[in-house]
């Protein structure tokens, strides 16, 4: 008896139970296309992951006061006094390997323009922001924040792509009025589109106005110290020791904190490929939490799987009987049970994986977010399905080959 | 009686116990019989007088709890269930009472399921089976399947599947239990050809003008053969 023989007659034997079939199909479809959808778009979070180092540089080193270091009685992270202009300054003229550095502040407010209003971010930013976070201008679009906006402490703002549509629609923004916090700014550029953080915030929704005007205008006046920057972005000229420099700015900023040298420092500089890194760890133990579930749903399938297998070996006792008596042997009733299952569960995940595909492709389009469907999860999708009918068939297989031809013949 | 021809089946001592509930149930219990090439055999008893476990016997689905039996020549008691199965594929054509054909499968496909455990299936399947269908008289019914065939056009196709494979030995068991008279006239007269061709026929059958269609009737009762009527004529002759 040919394999393909035996593949006909398992096709044969599914048809003509189309129902049923159908039905114990469902649970490998719902198996492998949650397999396919899951590992596809937790795929695509890491390579967009990828993308923001990338995007970012793995050059970027991130500076902010207080310690995340869960060490004694520390303070959360901010607790302590912020970075000054005088630190951004010093890191760029002592640290040779230093190619920029951007002091930058945040706050939170609503922006209006004319009877509308939008509520965004702010960021207070030095001009090095443009090249440190490699965010520019196209042209067209405006200009850049320049170091003549930062001295004159200009009212000039530069507002990202969705605040630019929420506000202004299809008009062009530039040059028109926007009041921050009651504060008449005007719009001089339009940030290029940077798309969804890798936490899925939207970072087109913020504005850019000069740092000394956002500590000037929108920030509560009075704070611990003078011209105080909250976080600094430092890029690192290409090929230099990132962990040198960053020992090295550490020092620094040591010295010029007041921290002992050995203490403890209040603040923290981190290399952006690292900071990053830790939430690729956390993205991938959500993947595998996701890729657990999908598991269990292919096993329930499996047993759906085995239990319609057994109620087809007791149907079809007396066919087994019959071929017994015709010189079937044990093992020829084994794989012909064997490759019915599998036939079913690799038809299933055919169609799972399509679903899943779709499912996955739907995902990506209305939810806005990275999908990868890897060949190498199709190729799991098919091996697995099969693996499942080869392991839950075998049982009813079994059964059905160790039946005595007698008893099976005489089967009512 | 000197009978030049050789044994299909020889039955020394031939004995088959069951345990069932405890209790010990002697469905044959030692049974000589020989039946030899080109008989037509009726084997007849009530029910439980052991006629269907020495069918299973001869059709090699079982093996003697003692004495010996050999089917075509082999020893059951020595078979593994592979080499069972093997003999049961190239020795024995079996007929059952409800035709057991695979539905929704036509006719021809029928006759070709004890081809296809052959090991390999040979290049002439399909000629081979049109001829065990011709044999019938149903070389013009191959490509019906058994829905579309009356109850004794079945029966054929099943006869035809089980002359497929040139088997040495027919086993039909009650195989017009399921047809009206006049179709079991007209498997029967198929079965005397078949035999008067030189196939060697076991039949089971409860009805006693079922079994005057063949040339010897082996009466069981109480796991024992209690009449054998070529036994008898050879009584007669001396």
């Amino acid at each position: 008896m040919t394999l393909l023989d035996t593949i006909k007659i398992a096709l044969e034997a599914l048809r003509l139970n189309a129902l049923r079939t159908a039905l114990a199909m469902l649970g490998i479809i719902i198996g492998v296309a949650s397999v396919i959808a899951m590992a596809s778009i937790s795929a695509g979070a890491s390579k967009q992951i990828e993308d923001v180092i990338n995007n970012l540089g793995s050059n970027v080193l991130f500076a902010r006061p207080g310690s995340s270091r869960m060490g004694g009685r520390m303070g959360g992270a901010g607790s302590s006094l912020p970075f000054t202009d005088g630190d951004v300054a010093a890191i760029k003229q002592q640290i040779p390997e230093v190619a920029a550095v951007s002091g930058e502040s945040r706050s939170a407010g609503a922006v209006v323009y004319g009877n509308k209003n939008w509520l965004t971010s702010f960021q207070g930013v030095n001009a090095a922001f443009h090249d440190v976070r490699n965010w520019h201008v196209s042209t067209g679009n405006g200009r850049e924040l320049t170091d003549d906006d930062i001295r004159r402490k200009g009212k000039v703002a530069v507002i990202g792509q969705t605040v630019a549509r929420e506000l202004f629609g299809d008009t062009s923004p530039l040059g028109e009025r926007i009041r921050l916090k009651n504060v008449p700014f005007t719009v001089v550029g339009i940030l290029d589109k940077k798309g969804q953080s890798g936490m899925g915030n939207d970072q087109d929704d913020t504005i850019l106005v000069p740092l000394s005007t956002a500590r000037m205008r929108l920030e509560r006046s009075g704070g611990p110290v003078p011209n105080a920057v909250e976080i600094m972005l430092i890029s690192v000229e290409n090929g230099a020791d990132m962990s040198v420099v960053q020992a090295d700015i550490e020092d620094l900023l040591m010295k010029r904190r007041n921290v002992r040298p050995g203490a403890q420092p209040d603040f923290d500089v981190r290399n952006m490929a690292e900071f990053i890194a830790t939430r690729t760890a956390t993205q991938s133990t959500l993947g595998l939490l996701l890729a657990a579930a999908a598991a269990i749903s292919l096993i329930v399938g499996g047993i759906g799987i085995m239990n319609i297998m057994l109620v087809s070996v007791t149907e079809r006792t007396r066919e087994i009987g019959l071929r017994m008596a015709v010189g079937a042997r044990e093992r020829d009733i084994l794989v012909q049970f064997l490759v019915e299952a599998t036939t079913l569960c690799l038809i299933g995940g055919i169609i799972g994986l399509i679903i899943g595909s779709i499912g996955a492709g739907l995902f990506a389009k209305l939810g806005n977010w990275p999908v990868l469907v890897d060949p190498m999860f199709v190729a799991i999708g098919i091996v697995g399905s099969a693996g499942v009918g080869l392991f839950f068939g075998f049982y009813p297989a079994r059964r059905a080959s160790r039946m005595n031809p007698i008893d099976a013949l005489r089967f009512e | 009686m000197s009978n030049p021809k050789k044994a299909v089946i020889e039955a020394r001592g031939l004995t088959r116990h069951y345990v069932q509930g405890g209790e010990t149930i002697r469905a044959l219990d030692g049974v000589d019989v020989t039946i030899h090439e080109g008989e037509f055999v009726a084997v007849m008893g009530p029910s439980g007088s052991g006629k269907s476990t020495f069918m299973n016997m001869c059709g090699a689905l079982d093996r003697p709890t003692s004495g010996s039996i050999k089917v075509g020549g082999a020893e059951l008691s020595g078979l593994d269930n592979d080499a069972l199965a093997e003999l049961r594929n190239r020795v024995i054509g079996f007929v059952f009472q409800q035709f057991n054909l695979l539905p929704r499968t036509s006719a021809l496909h029928n006759v070709m399921l004890p081809l296809r455990y052959r090991g390999s299936l040979p290049a002439d399947a399909e000629e081979r089976c049109l001829k065990a269908l011709d044999q019938v008289e149903l070389a013009g019914r191959a490509s019906h399947s058994p829905n579309e065939l009356s109850g004794g056009q079945q029966q054929r196709v099943a006869i035809a599947r089980a002359l497929v494979n040139e088997p040495e030995l027919i086993l039909a068991d009650e195989p017009t239990g399921a047809l009206d008279s006049h179709t079991t006239e007209e498997v029967l007269k198929l079965f005397q050809r078949l035999n008067a061709a030189g196939m060697t026929i076991v039949m089971v059958t409860h009805d006693a003008e079922v079994a005057a269609y063949a040339g010897r009737c082996l009466y069981f009762r109480d796991g024992n053969i209690v009449e054998d009527t070529a036994a008898a004529k050879e009584r007669a002759a001396s």
